[in-house]
């Protein structure tokens, strides 16, 4: 059937079974946008501005395992998608991005609305395309929506020039698709395998680290098992939590720059690590040669060839998919009769136990200010623990990570790579559009609430019942930690002065807006604000402006160089 | 060699501390390495390869790329410099890139480098029988001849090319090109789909 490019790029959507598609028209995209409007497969969401459009389509994406779509237009439309595409990017978020581009002949004539979007976008993509004739695109979308969700998944451009969109040919969605320098590798190489069982099975002082791999590699429960079946202690990153039951006992917490005492501890001190789709990054394990100073054998399974021995060296590096490689270990693990030794892991998890009574995450709730910890703490016996939880960066990011135990993958949905403030809210809305009836929490603060507060509208329009949890402390709480802990309490620009009456704004847009300044009305608040199934309810917590982040492990320093509370200053 | 085979079975701590920093060392050692890769032969792919280098720090001594016999395809081959760690990088950077088909470290074993030069001489009076004595000893051809200058085309590997511009007076080379190297693997080692 002879089609426009236009229609051939919505037909190809509706082949991927697209059921939402996030975007903002103009002037380049108008045939596509002529396209959409005649037919009603694909719903449109329209946000107030593309980078929001990009953050819910990740959000999507990141509670789903569907790949996350947006629409944008050419030169600012593509250039505002950029923070949140290179958010998509540092997460491993399977994305596909089509931006429209400047006619074919006005290419590289500084025209209206023109840039250069393939080159701007090619450092934060897992791959690109300028598509050159009407005939390429059915071909190119297959390809980009292939690219984003197999190997380590990522954000994949289309861009298409308008012309492009009005021309015509055959149309006819391929089937299969096949690039041959694109193999990713899915088996883990058998006789790695079986080293990497006997190194577990010799362990003793075991640690489980898992980060975001097995988030998006569906892998949690092949890893909880494992888990189990060996008896370790497992830690999860930022990006995996929820990869692992947090209420769980084997369970030590999230590690890392604000990780739990024990899990920092179990890390450096551990003699064998599995290493399970995480990456060893510098919030994670602080100084990479601290971390070496103490002997351990690590294996590493990552779907990405270089993520392996990029920071730390390794000593049983697994390519393959994390689901496919632990269900290989567990098969082998339920194979044999040996177990490792249980004396040694027995004083192993002592030890363990010991360095958990020093109880890293407690803080006292007084009569007087609202304390940020315990909004989030409310927040996860209200919801039941059930809740998709998106957040913000920045100190209530770490608190929600901290204090929130995500007992499912996929509930916890932060700019973990990047730290994307204005993320939260965007990201929100594609959760709650995924998950229509499913609680949904946007945990964020005052100063990232701002950076794309406008989708408060969106939100209205779509009829979206998020909850905004904004725990208000009037200032970039996590610079101000710093500037109080390392910059002599020289809080440059860190307070901001003349917030705006959340509550108001909020009711401004067409929500409930409510502020909550005791600590006795901060349960009530929530309960209420869950009870609400058709409204997006936005609760102003004012809480201690003085409180900071703990544990803390300096940047560029050792992890077991913890800083646990003020008085350790 | 006794003490290696010695670090080889560490008995003791202290043997594995010796060796551990032995590989360390080796581990960071910065060597010149050459890169050879197959491409697709596409619009863009060249930057996508140069803006790896520069993103994430790599250095480029060289780079050359051209089509091969299938035209889909094009041969690059890249020297760099660093360490064992950071060309492990960049070997595994380079085959994550989507339309990179193929990559090789061609200085991993026996291989062959060759580099063309273009120098443009003045050559006058008694420099001008000189000149055409040392493209004559470095084998090169004078393949472009004025009343003042010649043009010397001149292959080699890069030391090669090196020593004669320091072997030639420096205050008569006008200009020089060169074109960077291109490297093969010697006998049966080959680079192909």
């Amino acid at each position: 059937m002879v089609m426009t490019g236009a229609e051939i790029v919505i037909r190809c959507l509706q082949e991927e079974k697209v059921d939402y598609l996030f975007g903002y028209p103009g002037g380049a995209v108008l045939y596509i946008y002529d396209e959409l409007f005649k037919q009603d497969k694909v719903r449109h969401v329209l946000v107030r501005h593309e980078q929001a459009a990009i953050h819910a389509a990740d959000g999507y994406a990141r509670s789903t395992e569907k790949v996350g779509v947006a629409l944008v237009t050419s030169g600012p439309g593509a250039t505002n998608a950029v923070t949140g595409i290179a958010t998509a990017f540092c997460d491993s978020i399977p994305m596909v991005v089509i931006s429209g581009q400047v006619p074919s002949a006005a290419i590289g004539q500084d025209a209206f609305q023109e840039v250069d979007t393939v080159g701007i976008t090619r450092p934060c993509v897992k791959h690109n395309f300028l598509v050159r004739d009407v005939r390429d695109i059915a071909p190119t979308i297959k390809k980009a929506f292939y690219l984003a969700k197999t190997g380590r998944p990522g954000p994949v451009l289309v861009d298409i020039p308008k012309d492009i969109t009005a021309q015509k040919c055959e149309f006819e969605y391929p089937q299969t698709v096949s690039i041959r320098s694109y193999n990713p590798v899915v088996k883990g190489h058998q006789g790695q395998i079986k080293k990497a069982l006997q190194l577990l099975l010799e362990a003793r002082r075991p640690m489980i680290y898992a980060g975001g791999g097995v988030v998006l590699g569906d892998a949690a429960d092949k890893l909880t098992a494992l888990t189990r079946k060996l008896g370790f202690p497992c830690t999860n990153t930022l990006m995996g939590l929820g990869g692992y039951p947090a209420t769980d006992p084997q369970f030590v917490g999230m590690l890392g720059m604000h990780g739990n005492y024990e899990a920092n501890m179990g890390m450096h001190y551990c003699d064998v690590l599995l290493a399970v789709g995480a990456r060893f990054d510098d919030r994670v394990i602080g100084s990479p040669d601290h971390f070496a100073s103490e002997p351990r054998k690590i294996i590493h399974i990552d779907i990405d060839p270089s993520s392996i021995s990029k920071r730390v060296k390794v000593d049983v590096p697994i390519v393959g998919d994390v689901g496919e490689v632990l269900g290989e270990l567990l098969a082998l693990l339920e194979a044999t009769s040996e177990r490792p030794d249980q004396e040694s892991l027995g004083s192993w998890w002592k030890q363990i136990d010991e360095w958990r009574r020093r109880d890293c995450l407690k803080f006292t709730q007084g009569e007087g200010l609202i304390k940020p910890q315990y909004v989030i703490q409310k927040l996860w016996e209200v919801t039941a623990g059930e809740a998709f939880v998106t957040s913000d960066v920045g100190q209530h990011q770490m608190w929600a990570a901290q204090y929130y135990k995500f007992d499912k993958p996929r509930r916890w949905v932060n700019s973990g790579g990047l730290g994307t403030m204005g993320f939260g809210l965007p990201a929100a809305m594609g959760v709650q559009l995924a998950h229509p009836g499913s609680p949904v929490a946007c945990v964020t603060g005052e100063g990232s609430i701002q950076m794309n507060i406008q989708e408060l509208s969106t939100c209205k329009q779509f009829r979206l019942p998020i909850k905004v949890i904004l725990l208000n402390n009037g200032y970039l709480g996590m610079v101000r930690q710093w500037q109080e802990l390392f910059h002599g309490n020289r809080y440059s620009e860190s307070y901001m002065d003349a917030l705006p009456d959340f509550p108001k704004l909020a009711a401004a847009y067409g929500h409930v807006g409510i502020r909550v300044d005791k600590p006795g009305d901060v349960e009530g608040a929530l309960r209420e604000a869950f009870k609400q199934k058709n409204d997006l309810v936005f609760l102003d917590f004012q809480v201690d402006a003085t409180e900071n982040v703990y544990p803390m492990v300096q940047g560029g320093k050792g992890l077991t160089d913890m800083i646990l509370s003020a008085e350790d200053l | 060699m006794g003490k290696i085979q010695q670090a080889s079975e560490p008995s003791t701590a202290l043997d594995a501390h010796w060796l551990r920093g032995l590989l360390a060392i080796q581990n960071k050692t910065i060597m010149r390495h050459v890169i050879s890769l197959l491409i697709e032969n596409e619009a863009g792919a060249l930057s996508r390869v140069s803006g790896l280098f520069s993103a994430r720090g790599y250095n480029i001594e060289s780079l050359t790329v051209a089509p091969t016999e299938d035209a889909s395809l094009s041969r690059m081959t890249i020297v760099t410099s660093g360490s064992d760690d950071v060309v492990e990088q960049i070997t595994k950077q380079l085959n994550k890139l989507v339309e990179v088909v193929k990559v090789v470290d061609l200085s991993e074993s026996a291989h062959i480098e060759r580099e063309l030069m273009l120098v443009k001489v003045r050559a006058t009076g008694k420099d001008r029988e000189e000149m055409k004595r040392m493209a004559d000893i470095f084998r090169g051809r004078i393949i472009d001849v004025t009343d003042t200058s010649y043009v010397i085309e001149l292959t080699g590997n890069q030391a090669k090319l090196d020593s004669f511009v320091g072997a030639i007076d420096a205050g008569l080379i006008l200009e020089t090109v060169r074109s960077g190297i291109c490297g093969v693997g010697r006998g049966d080692r080959v680079l192909k789909v």
